[in-house]
């Protein structure tokens, strides 16, 4: 078929379903969907649809990013904007279907918006809302709104356009689109990708190849899984584009095992990309031939970083080497290769379908188009979000994260991952772009963005950073597997109330000395954790050094209290508590025994909040 | 077991390029890496034995010792760390009895940690098998095990 007679058909399709007799009934199955229970609500909506006997469409769409409203639910009924419902449970689902269906009551306590034409009374317009007014939905358009394991959805939303103009364009026109784009690496380290590109399509050295990024290793961030589990076309177009500028004719996705549903949906989208004859010889007659690899992580962050992830694919242990040459010019068996993130590569379909200056519309001067983040942590509306760059941290975690959870403190927000640093409140007004970021003493790194709250220790968070980084050190740096492992003792030391004078300044020394001495990612960055919370909580260090941990978090520092005149000796500390270390008689006041006592803090939880007997003390 | 290897293998080409894919096929049909196994695959692809092991060791996802019947992966990921995930771990160890990446006497869990699962926004989280289970409180993690959370 022509690329003309698959759009016909896909969007034939789209429009029937746009314009269904039937309600369509979409459920966010993505994995975080899921992990909220999203299959038992599909399950529910069946059931329900069956017993009343009444037809609609069920659809499992990926997640549109509202993750805090986890299951989501929308409903558009024919003639009506489509209603997007959150928390939704079975009985809910049930509700929704008894009420919404069948006597057109939009139950709009439950909604949170409506999508598209029309109003409903009592419902804002989802796009108008607080959580999605300033963001700016380009890579994630079709997250949560199109099937992701249905190639025509894709195609009718205007998908595989950017391919086919890329395929009448000459390399060098391709590739001064996306510099006119501004477009730079997602990954972390901000790198313009058209001069990657160039590097590898001048690079001597035959075959070529182009690989895509798909490790996300970072703690916390999940960006690039939910859009290869919700569009995972928008990458594969990019990759396409990739290996065409470039001159490659393979193409390899190296994609985190720890993600099978994303990994699913590659192989499907694979599958049907080469039914449609958009992979494999002659790509829609135009001569290109390209073939496309699927591979399968195996759990080493440092796999993440570009010469680590080659030799992975090679079959061999997943160690850095020295740079240059770059892959550009050698990299996979020794051959030109260019390594894209996920993101970059569907911003590149974006740039090919719409040009770019349609892309540079938004961003700031030297960092162009916009971006995805994880926002989680300690804010109210978790989920994954797009903003334009240049957006203030403030406006995402206020504006569209809705501010702190349980309105307590902010006391910071963490950029980069375990390669990132920790921002304070006085830098709230600064903007996300990769100069200011960086200037700061954090980077743009791939999207992790965790608000952290007045209940969260700072040396307790550098010291999990640096013992996730040191764990996951290849080993081959001595600054890097030692100097790490020195900081996590002293940092540890400090977390148990054993830390000395002078140990913040030690601390920075060796952070110094495995900067320096680190040759990879992962080392050089591994301390700015470190260094960016000394920085701006260093009255924090001090208060460990003398034996008190304001957040209340490092177990060795504080100590769990029953408040004699507040407890009513009602025994459920005592029975919850998994060591025994509670004592005390019906309606007597109960005490806890400190040298038994692990610090679960489970009396605390349980206490009844209107007791609020047990209080957790720090210090002496 | 030989022929469950054999199997694996000869669906692989002797490519150095598959040692990875063929150690996760393997692993995916015993569970684990037997020696013998890997012995195999060295055979197989005409690739030093050391080699092959140093791969495997190379890499968190490769076990060497047969797992429990179900696996307990807890998150270790920021997000769930700021919400307390090093108290879910904690509870777990006490309730089970046994450390990360030990499994208990009856074989029933194996327990691991793993970074992010993407459920940030649900944490703290964890994952026996392939359920996911969100928002977790030492108590919720309690209530889990009196029940015998594992495959559903
Ligand atoms: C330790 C380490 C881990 C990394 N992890 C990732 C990752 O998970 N995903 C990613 O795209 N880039 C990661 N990178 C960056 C890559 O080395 C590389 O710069 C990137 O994939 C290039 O793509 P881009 O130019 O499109 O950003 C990592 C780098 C280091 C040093
Ligand atoms: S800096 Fe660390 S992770 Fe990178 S190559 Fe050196 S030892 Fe390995
Ligand atoms: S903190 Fe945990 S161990 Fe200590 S008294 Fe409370 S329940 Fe018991
Ligand atoms: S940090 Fe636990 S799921 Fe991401």
């Amino acid at each position: 078929m022509t690329f003309e007679g698959l759009q016909r058909r896909a969007r034939d399709e789209w429009q029937a379903l746009s314009e269904s007799a039937v309600p369509l009934i979409q459920v966010g199955t993505a994995t975080c969907g899921r992990s909220a229970g999203a299959s038992a609500v599909v399950d529910a909506l069946r059931e329900a649809l069956q017993r009343e006997a009444t037809p609609a469409l069920i659809m499992e769409v990926g997640c549109i990013g509202l993750c805090f409203a986890e299951p989501l639910v929308t409903i558009r009924k024919p003639g009506r904007p489509a209603v997007c419902y959150g928390h939704v449970n079975p009985e809910r689902a049930t509700q929704l279907v008894s009420e919404y269906l069948l006597r057109d009551n939009p139950l709009a306590d439950w909604a949170l918006g409506t999508v598209g034409e029309g109003r409903i009374e009592g419902i804002p317009e989802l796009f108008e809302t607080p959580v999605l007014r300033p963001q700016v939905r380009r890579i994630l358009r079709n997250c949560g709104f199109i099937d992701p394991t249905n190639i025509l959805h894709y195609v009718a939303r205007g998908g595989y356009t950017g391919l086919v103009r890329a395929l009448g364009m000459a390399r060098g026109q391709i590739i001064d689109e996306i510099r006119r784009a501004g477009l730079r690496g997602r990954g972390g380290a901000g790198f313009p990708t058209w001069r990657k590109w160039q590097f590898c399509l001048e690079a001597p050295g035959e075959p070529k190849y182009v690989v895509c990024n798909a490790d996300e290793g970072d703690p916390g961030a999940f960006m690039n899984r939910s859009l290869l589990e919700s569009d995972p076309h928008s990458v594969l177009e990019g990759l396409l584009i990739d290996g065409y500028t470039v001159g490659a004719r393979e193409g390899y996705i190296y994609c985190r095992a720890e993600y099978p549903l994303a990994l699913e949906r590659l192989h499907n989208a694979l599958a049907q990309m080469r039914e449609q004859g958009l992979v494999g010889e002659n790509i829609l007659g135009s001569g290109f031939s390209f073939d496309i690899h699927i591979k399968e992580g195996a759990g080493a962050f440092v796999c993440g970083e570009e010469t680590a992830l080659l030799a992975s694919i090679e079959g061999r242990r997943g160690m850095p080497r020295p740079r240059p040459p770059f892959p550009a010019t050698s990299g996979l068996w020794g051959k030109p290769t260019v390594i894209n993130n996920v993101e970059t590569l569907a911003s590149v379909s974006l740039i090919l379908q719409k040009g770019a200056e349609w892309f540079a519309e938004y961003g700031s001067e030297k960092s162009k188009g916009t971006k995805t983040f994880a926002l989680v942590g300690k804010v109210k509306r978790a989920g994954l979000i797009e903003v334009p760059l240049g957006i203030t941290l403030r406006d995402i975690v206020y504006g569209i994260g809705g501010g702190i959870l349980g309105d307590k403190r902010f006391k910071a927000v963490q950029t980069g991952g375990p390669s990132g640093g920790c921002l304070p409140e006085a830098l709230l007004d600064s903007p996300v772009d990769y100069e200011s970021l960086t200037t700061a003493g954090s980077i743009m790194g791939s999207g992790g963005m965790v608000v952290m709250d007045e209940d969260t220790c700072m040396v307790d968070v550098a010291r999990y950073f640096l013992d996730f980084t040191q764990k996951e050190s290849c080993g081959e740096c001595v600054p890097c597997r030692l100097g790490t492992k020195q900081m996590m003792d002293i940092l540890t030391d400090i977390t148990e109330g054993k830390g000395r004078e002078g140990d913040v300044e030690l601390l920075q020394e060796v952070a110094l000395a495995v900067k320096k001495g680190s040759l990879c990612g992962l080392g050089q960055t591994a301390p700015n954790p470190v260094l960016t919370t000394i920085r701006y909580f260093r009255d924090e260090y001090e208060a460990h050094e003398q034996g008190r941990c304001p957040s209340k978090v490092c177990k060795a520092l504080i100590r769990y209290r029953i408040v004699a005149d507040k407890c009513k000796g009602c025994q459920i500390c005592l029975r919850a508590c998994p060591v025994g270390a509670i004592s005390g008689e019906r309606r007597q006041v109960h005490t806890i025994d400190v040298g038994k006592c692990i610090r679960c803090g489970v009396c605390l939880e349980v206490c009844p909040a209107r007791f609020g007997a047990v209080e957790c003390v720090t210090g002496q | 077991m030989h022929d469950r290897i054999d199997a694996i293998l000869s669906s692989y080409g002797r490519d150095r390029a598959n040692l990875i894919p063929i150690l996760q096929s393997v692993q995916a049909e015993l569970g684990y890496l037997s020696e013998e196994a890997m012995l195999r695959i060295a055979d197989y692809l005409g690739v030093p034995e050391s080699q092959v092991y140093g791969v495997a060791s190379f890499y968190a996802q490769f076990r060497f010792t047969p797992t429990g019947r179900n696996r307990i992966m807890v998150c270790r990921g920021t997000a769930c760390h700021v919400r307390g995930a090093p108290r879910i771990l904690d509870e777990i160890q006490q309730v089970l009895n046994i450390r990360e990446g030990e499994t208990t006497s009856d074989m029933e869990y194996t327990l691991e940690t793993v970074a992010c699962i993407g459920c940030c926004a649900l944490s703290p989280c964890m994952m026996i098998n392939r359920e996911v289970y969100a928002k977790l409180t030492p108590t919720k993690v309690r209530e889990v095990f009196s029940k015998g959370g594992q495959e559903q």
